[in-house]
């Protein structure tokens, strides 16, 4: 079973660097951003399905001819001091590394997700005492904030969308339906899931390039999700202002020369330092959201079609393929042995 | 007046309208007149709030950092740790700021934009 342990280390090598590297510089993921979706999953399942799986399996060549005969033996020797001296230094090695790779996967995952909700329960705690109620949507509240803001906090039942008065004062209302369509696609594709396991994923290996292309990406895919949702309802002409107003400040508004946008940057500006410190500060260390921005508008001022039937298919596909083949290099030798 | 969570904020209101410390009597009276003035109280005739439920309150409060107590002084006053226009201050440097895990705590409708990409946008708004 040696050439098994080969080839999922070339998988994992394939499935860390040049495959995320081509599929980030593709342009189809605008097109079909769910399709696009899917295939960062893969690529992630099946790269850390493979790292693993290589290690493991060179761990265990000595030991037994398939994965499960040499899991059999490894637990021999673990639970009944059954004799070790067929493993060799690299062997062991090997399999410290697996062990020790799942266990920080796993870990980092558990821990990403507890600073996540720590985060937002605190969040939630200020947002209950400052924020009203809105009076146009369900699960939505109103902060009193001069800049144009627009965010979701997920959390199950108690997953909510916040408007700031700013935005309120300069987007027309056909605007900020179309802002609150966008947020809510988010709570209802359970966006956040996806968020927390990629950005686990980077926290865990951050020196892997498909981990942050990965991010970065799937950062991306959603903002184009809830964007095709907030379309069925609306313009691309409306949904383009609500972000070209947002992402353009408190005096975005007033460029257009629109009376709204004149009334929010009336509106008496208490901190404006802190908002400019918030704003200013991300832009060069999180460039990745900025190209986001400029990728969504790019998009809705021409629109692509869709990838044909087809081609999303052979995606599909892949995608399967992709889960397939670790799995069966693992299992397959054993239920033939 | 309902939940421990409306009391929250209505006696959150009240330390930020008043800006100086009350006591937790001091705080059910006006808390009282407030419902009283809301007709919130409707359908609540003769439940008086008690001070006990305000100290629950004001603990809870404590607890999450919001009011401090002045320990000098029996019975204890309570005051805001900061401003209502703090704390939102607070709360919109954590949606617009930077912090790590900023992207998986909250989605943001736009994400930040740089300068350059600003005054593009605005320039494409005039087009519209």
């Amino acid at each position: 079973m040696f050439w098994t342990s080969y080839l999922l280390a070339v998988l994992a090598i394939v499935l860390a660097w040049p495959v995320p590297i081509l599929l980030s510089r593709a342009s189809w993921p605008a097109r079909s951003p769910f399709t696009a979706m899917l295939l960062w999953q893969a690529i992630a399942l099946a790269g850390g399905l493979s790292m693993i799986g290589a290690m493991l399996v060179y761990g265990l060549e000595p030991i037994g001819d398939n994965l499960i005969s040499g899991l059999r033996g490894l637990a021999a020797m673990v639970f009944f001091n059954a004799p070790t001296t067929a493993l060799g230094f690299w062997h062991l090695f090997a399999l410290s590394a697996a062990a020790l790779l799942t266990a920080h996967l796993v870990f980092t995952l558990l821990l990403t997700y507890y600073r996540i909700e720590r985060q937002r329960r605190r969040h939630r705690e200020l947002l209950a005492l400052l924020a009203a109620p809105s009076v146009d949507a369900d699960r939505t509240v109103v902060i009193s904030h001069d800049s144009p803001v627009a965010y979701c906090l997920p959390g199950g039942a108690r997953s909510v969308t916040v408007l700031s008065d700013g935005l309120m004062a300069a987007l027309e209302p056909a605007e900020l339906r179309a802002v609150l369509s966008h947020e809510n696609a988010h709570l209802n594709q359970r966006h956040h899931l996806l968020l927390w396991a990629f950005a686990a994923w980077r926290q865990a290996l951050p020196w892997l390039p498909t981990t942050r292309l990965a991010q970065e990406a799937v950062n991306s895919l959603i903002e184009m999700l809830a964007d095709d949702v907030a379309l069925k309802t609306e313009t691309n002409a409306t949904l383009i202002k609500a972000i070209a107003i947002v992402a353009s400040g408190p005096t975005g508004g007033m460029a257009a020369g629109t009376a709204t946008g004149v009334a929010a940057a009336a509106l008496p500006s208490a901190h404006p330092g802190l908002a400019l410190d918030g704003l200013e500060a991300p832009a060069g260390a999180v460039s990745g959201s900025a190209r986001t921005t400029m990728s969504r508008v790019s998009r809705l001022l021409s629109p692509q079609p869709q990838l044909p039937a087809a081609a999303r298919g052979l995606v599909l596909a892949g995608c399967a393929l992709l889960l397939a083949l670790p799995t069966a290099l693992l299992i397959v030798p054993g239920l033939l042995g | 007046m309902a939940s421990l969570g409306e009391l929250e904020r209505a006696v959150m209101d009240l330390l930020w309208a008043g800006h100086e410390a009350a006591t937790a009597n001091t705080l059910r009276d006006r808390l009282a007149t407030t419902t009283e003035a809301n007709g919130d109280a409707a359908g609540h005739e003769g439940k008086e709030l008690a001070v006990t439920t305000v100290l629950t309150v004001l603990s809870r409060l404590e607890k999450k950092g919001l009011v401090e107590r002045e320990r000098g002084t029996r019975p204890h006053r309570y005051q805001a740790v900061s401003s209502r226009e703090d704390h939102t201050a607070e709360l919109m440097h954590e949606v617009l700021g930077s912090a790590p895990d900023r992207e998986a705590v909250l989605a943001r409708f736009i994400g930040s934009v740089t300068d350059s990409e600003a005054e593009t946008l605005r320039k494409l708004l005039g087009h519209i």
